[in-house]
């Protein structure tokens, strides 16, 4: 397990359980009192800590090593999935992933960034930072999700679409603003929920939907604290407080209207019980579909474009 | 002979006494360096006479050069951002909002107006860099939706010009969903069978390209304008390496396929009239 800084506390009552048992083996003394006495005491501690998480701790949380990442949730979610591949233009674009799968009977189609779980596979899915080809891959499913009237869902978790050479020359930026347009008019329902990281325009790039939920510790934003530490006070040691000002976190978000739910992470993270965090996903899943499916097409886009138009606070008259 | 030795080295004028160079009596091409009155550089629309260069306007000189006789009605000239968050960084976003509005005497990045190009109707929505680096938040976005609502309401196309250096941290997540707003918008013009025109001027980058400013009927630029979606600074920190000539100008998306065409800030008038003809 890996412990953040914030975590350290925990760690250290695991230690001791650690040492206790050692002890137990050794001397053939009972112990198990000691034992549950600290276990107790690390479930107090864990809720404690928890339920005062400040943003900077959400954000380092929706980047912890040990998080899911979209093909885990896929996996778990859904009784049978095949992985579909490429934009049919330019390449397959490894850091977005998508499909069609099977969820209690209701084909969809899923897709959503993917991040690595070691140092080669994180490379190997450049950082969950999708290229154009990605953000065409996942419209040419959504699109085919439209032609066969099957539900869309998509995970989101990226630090950013990518800035990079040919990601410019393939165009980035029209990529990503076709797929708020052709989204925004999407005949099917669509499901859109932050598991990790929500950076800006690569986040929104899939970002459009009937249902927008964050799952508990993480954080959408126009831009990371740190970059915008770096531009705004013009130094990287801002973080903290730049994640404050930004009020990136789930309940942020949805005290504003920016998103429509909040979905609760078991205790100490998705991390920490990762399959209950995948039959919270699926519940919820199955309870915005039963409420999304019967409505018409004609009726969700204008309930979507009206959604996001209401976004923004402005002084009309002064 | 002291008068021609300088005794003292370095610069000693603090920034702050440093006298800003009189506005409106010179004009220096940044491009090809040359010295033009500004009474020339102005009959020419800003362009440089020498090399073409064209140098950044705002909302007031586009109008001046779109509108016949330069009559437009402005739409929602008073709307101003709002502080929402309460957002500080080195300054109160509230005051630097104020400050702008004072030092600029606009009151957001962006202006939207209706008049008429060579007797065709068009609502002109035009970003002000000089407001905040032309950033979008709330006011952008709802100006644009604002005239999107009234161009269908009266069946009128649309223009948005783009001077952009992306979105307005201060605003936050509401600044990320006016890329949101605005793209999900425009499918209503697509919809009605309304044509949309996005000119990209310099700079048109981030969050601005990300969203309207790419999703054109037409798409098109100044020249030598810079347009991208990620910063050239970041790409070549990325990338460790550095970048070719001419890269993320119009020249380079006309190129790679993003634009339709790139029109000089001189011929801009006759060629949306021209274009605006074929959907009478």
């Amino acid at each position: 397990m890996t412990f953040l800084d914030f975590e350290k506390p925990i760690e250290e009552l695991y230690k001791q359980i650690e040492k206790t048992k050692e002890i137990a083996e050794k001397t053939k003394v009972d112990m198990s009192s000691t034992v549950k006495e600290l276990e107790d005491s690390i479930l107090e501690l864990k809720k404690k800590i928890y339920g005062e998480l400040t943003p900077w701790q959400r954000v380092q949380l929706s980047r912890h090593p040990e998080r899911p990442y979209t093909l885990f949730y896929i996996e778990q979610i859904c009784e049978s999935f095949i992985e579909l591949h490429g934009d049919r233009n330019v390449k397959d674009d490894k850091a977005m992933v998508g499909g069609i799968g099977m969820i209690d009977g209701q084909s969809v189609v899923i897709v959503g960034q993917q991040k690595g779980a070691n140092t080669k596979m994180r490379q190997y899915r450049n950082f969950g930072m999708p290229n154009p080809e990605g953000y065409r891959k996942a419209l040419r499913l959504m699109k085919m999700a439209e032609r066969f009237n099957k539900p869309v869902i998509t995970f989101i978790d990226t630090p950013g679409a990518f800035p990079g050479l040919e990601a410019e020359e393939r165009g980035q930026g029209e990529a990503i603003a076709r797929n708020l347009f052709e989204m925004a008019k999407l005949k099917v329902p669509i499901i859109c929920i932050i598991i990790g990281e929500g950076a800006s325009g690569g986040a929104l790039g899939i970002g459009i939907g009937d249902k927008v939920l964050m799952l508990e510790n993480t954080w959408y934003s126009v831009i990371s604290p740190e970059s915008c530490s770096s531009i705004l006070w013009r130094s990287w040691d801002f973080k903290e407080k730049a994640a404050e000002q930004l009020k990136l976190t789930a309940d942020d978000m949805k005290s504003f209207n920016l998103i429509d739910g909040i979905v609760k992470e078991p205790l100490g993270g998705a991390h920490a019980n990762p399959d209950e965090m995948a039959a919270i996903i699926k519940k919820e899943i199955k309870k915005y579909l039963a409420e999304l499916m019967p409505q018409s097409a004609a009726e969700r886009i204008a309930k979507r474009i009206k959604k996001f138009d209401a976004m923004g606070e402005v002084n009309e008259n002064l | 002979m002291s008068w021609f030795k300088r005794r003292i080295q370095g610069i000693t004028t603090s920034t702050r006494e440093k006298k800003e160079a009189p506005d409106g009596i010179w004009f220096k091409c940044p491009d090809c360096k040359s010295a033009i009155p500004m009474v020339d550089l102005k009959d020419n629309l800003y362009v440089c006479p020498k090399c073409e260069f064209h140098s950044r306007i705002g909302s007031k000189e586009y109008f001046e050069i779109i509108f016949d006789n330069n009559e437009f009605k402005e739409l929602m000239p008073e709307m101003i951002a709002k502080d929402f968050l309460h957002f500080v960084d080195l300054k109160p976003y509230d005051q630097r909002l104020k400050d702008t509005i004072k030092k600029t005497k606009l009151k957001d990045a962006m202006r939207s107006a209706h008049g008429k190009v060579e007797g065709f109707d068009l609502v002109v929505c035009c970003m002000d860099f000089a407001f905040i680096g032309g950033s979008m938040g709330s006011v952008v976005g709802e100006k644009i939706s604002k005239s999107i609502d009234y161009c269908l309401q009266h069946k009128l196309p649309l223009m948005i010009i783009s001077k952009s250096g992306g979105a307005r941290m201060m605003e936050s997540a509401f600044s990320l969903m006016q890329m949101a707003k605005t793209s999900a918008k425009l499918t209503l013009m697509t919809e009605a069978g309304l044509p949309y025109i996005s000119l990209c001027t310099d700079p048109t980058t981030g969050g601005v390209t990300a969203s309207y400013a790419m999703l054109g009927d037409f798409n098109i630029a100044e020249p030598k304008a810079m347009i991208g979606f990620a910063g050239p600074r970041v790409i070549k920190e990325t990338i460790k390496k550095d970048l070719p000539e001419g890269f993320q100008t119009s020249e380079f998306l006309l190129e790679t396929g993003f634009l339709d065409f790139i029109v000089n800030r001189k011929q801009l008038k006759s060629q949306l009239a021209k274009l605006l003809a074929m959907f009478r």
